[in-house]
């Protein structure tokens, strides 16, 4: 029933190069998925993805099957499963894609929440190999100037930590190539979300989520631009020849939080056989678009784009930046995954609801960890909050 | 013409069957894992306490957690739509609805149609489940409970809203020698607070009208009243407001369907 699109195809080989890639790499960096990824490229280090190698885990329904590895040994079952799944294949030596490949070093950002930080000391004891930490300062209101110049200092310092542990100087001139790539990649991921404008929507958020890995892992290489060309010509194509994501389409929704990987496919059904087609979501729009004030400022442009990223600011901005979502893509409602793993994008949800413009509904699951997940639940309390919007 | 709406919960279902002006029967029996055979029998049964059968009817509407088992409904509608619409056809004031089901609880802000809701995480507290855990740990009936706080001197505090530990901390309760009646009070006041925090996130506006089968138990209402500071109506039969909405929503779809095939 659900509408596969070519791109999805074009992904899972796209992305299975990549894995191969890791697998020659001289040097191998494990990174959070909101580190600055382009200074790694620009020195021909391989970035491997701990958390995009989870979410394959949980879309694989494996989350519960490595999170136990982790848990067998003392985690918490409330710490993060993006977090207990990587640790739980490090131990098993194993995953679905043979594990990641060795890492050489460590670099967590904690600008998506301060668990990295505690999970790669862990990786850094288990691998004992160094581990780098860029740390942003939460945004309450606005970036302030101390803010940049802090990270900016943090970053000259990664790059003296990279040229000793690789032997290798930093091109200025390769720096910045690396980050217009980047911003022409994340301008070409844009344009793909934006095709969801259209009414009916060639696109869902669950389109999205499964075409996402390139402009997190690839970010910075010249694949994700033509990738996401590409996939944009494909939903254009859609609009031109009237195919819509979701047959008569009645209602437009926005997704809020990581996806449910493992309940993709039912949920994408579920919405689908109700005419309601979730069109966006602010996951995936956390990766479309950078702060490139001027493109002479390479660290400066980097420092702030990843401060101020969606889930380092205050409820305020978070709203202002649903709301945007919920007039840019004319959504009738708001559905809220209240995300067990992930405490900085699920606290403050029901104070959301009430500063965001639409009617909301609140599920609670988890990324990974299928345990948490109550499908009869979550049914009725989807199945109720379309009943209201119609 | 008549209509029928269903109701299978996590514990019971019902069946309500209804003519244009009023309720005409209703059943109540206890759900057992053949999901398809209760429905069927508590239609029928209901349907012979109206002196009527299944051609009589013109449209059925299924709703409660096992909504989807019943094969010969029309339509199924979550257990939401149908308390709040249920609820308002009996107490036409009706501006707030607390449901409180087997294995979950809920509270709807009403208007003319549902204008938003809240329900109970993943947790059982709060839940007709949770107060027939605590009464087998009393060793009572979950009938009982509402006489048993009538008696109540005091009420000891529950503190963990959890049920599983409320459990551990009745049985250490009866250990200590408290009184039973204490103990019911305490459960009930427990379970009071946490509905209300829910209730509070919706907005509670009066009438606000209890339904679902813990609604039977006078104590729980006692509680949820002082909570909430204000009075709160139960319908006469509060456990059949999911099943009446169904039917009254199998009543609108007929006239719909007429409205289209006639224009």
């Amino acid at each position: 029933m659900l509408k596969k699109l070519r791109s999805n195809e074009r992904m899972r080989q796209l992305m299975a190069g990549y894995y191969m890639m890791g697998h020659s790499a001289r040097n191998v960096a494990w990174v959070t998925s909101g580190a600055p990824v382009e200074i790694l490229y620009a020195m021909d280090i391989y970035p491997a993805y701990p958390e995009n190698h989870a979410a394959l885990i949980g879309a694989a329904k494996l989350g519960p099957n490595y999170s136990e590895y982790a848990e067998k040994i003392g985690f918490s079952r409330d710490l993060c499963s993006y977090a207990r799944c990587d640790i739980g294949c490090v131990l098993a030596q194993s995953s679905p894609i043979g594990g990641l490949p060795k890492p050489t070093f460590l670099f967590a950002c904690n600008n998506i929440c301060n668990t990295v930080v505690k999970w790669y000391e862990v990786l850094s004891r288990i691998f004992k190999v160094p581990l780098f930490v860029l740390d942003t300062p939460f945004v309450r209101k606005d970036v302030k100037e101390s803010y940049i110049i802090y990270v900016r200092d943090q970053l000259v310092e990664f790059m003296d930590f990279l040229e000793k542990l690789t032997g290798e100087k930093l091109d200025d001139g390769k720096l910045q190539k690396t980050l217009m790539m980047a911003l022409a990649g994340v301008k070409a991921y844009k344009n793909v979300l934006l095709t969801a404008r259209n009414k009916p929507s060639p696109l869902t958020c669950f389109d999205a989520f499964i075409n996402m890995a390139p402009i997190v892992c690839l970010r910075g290489t010249e694949y994700p631009i033509s990738f996401y060309s590409e996939m944009k010509s494909e939903l254009d194509e859609r609009i031109k020849n009237g195919v819509a994501a979701v047959d008569d389409e009645r209602i437009r929704l926005l997704w809020d939080n990581i996806p449910i990987w493992y309940q993709l496919r039912w949920l994408g059904e579920f919405f689908a056989s109700r005419k309601a087609c979730v069109v966006a979501d602010t996951y995936t729009n956390a990766w479309s678009w950078m702060i490139v004030k001027d493109k002479s400022d390479i660290l400066g442009s980097i420092a702030e784009t990843y401060i101020y990223i969606y889930l380092n600011v205050g409820l305020e901005r978070m709203a202002e930046a649903i709301n945007d979502l919920i007039d840019v893509y004319d959504v009738d409602g708001v559905v809220i995954h209240s995300n067990r793993s992930c405490k900085p994008y699920s606290f403050g949800q029901y104070e959301l609801q009430k500063m965001i413009s639409v009617p909301s509904v609140v599920i609670e699951a988890d990324m990974v960890d299928s345990r948490a997940f109550s499908q009869a639940q979550i049914e009725t309390r989807l199945e109720a909050f379309l009943e209201m919007l119609t | 013409m008549i209509f029928a709406g269903i109701d299978i919960g996590s514990l019971t279902s019902k069946c309500v069957i209804i003519d244009e002006n009023k309720i005409l029967a209703y059943e109540i029996s206890r759900v057992t894992p053949k999901i398809e055979d209760v429905a069927e029998m508590v239609y029928r049964n209901a349907l012979m306490k109206a002196n009527l059968s299944e051609k009589d009817v013109k449209v059925v509407i299924a709703t409660g957690y096992g909504r989807n088992k019943v094969k010969f409904a029309k339509d199924r509608v979550t257990e939401i739509t149908c308390h709040a619409l249920g609820a308002k056809y009996l107490i036409p004031t009706t501006r707030t609805v607390i449901d409180i089901g087997g294995q979950d609880s809920k509270v709807i802000a009403v208007s003319n149609n549902v204008e938003s809701f809240v329900m109970n995480d993943k947790c059982a507290a709060g839940t007709g489940r949770f107060l027939e855990v605590m009464a087998s740990a009393l060793g009572v009936e979950v009938s009982e409970l509402g006489e048993l706080d009538k008696k109540a001197e005091k009420s000891v505090s529950i503190s963990s809203t959890c049920t599983v530990f409320a459990e551990s901390e009745v049985i250490s309760y009866l250990a200590s020698g408290e009184k039973v009646e204490n103990i019911v009070a305490g459960v009930h006041n427990a379970i009071a607070s946490r509905i209300a925090a829910m209730a509070k996130r919706v907005g509670v506006k009066p009438d606000v009208v209890l339904t679902g089968g813990v609604a039977k138990n006078s104590g729980v209402k006692r509680a949820l009243e002082k909570e909430l500071g204000l009075e709160i109506k139960v319908p006469e039969e509060p456990q059949i407001i999911g099943a009446l909405g169904a039917a009254l929503i199998a009543k609108v779809r007929y006239a719909d369907s007429r409205g289209k095939s006639e224009g």
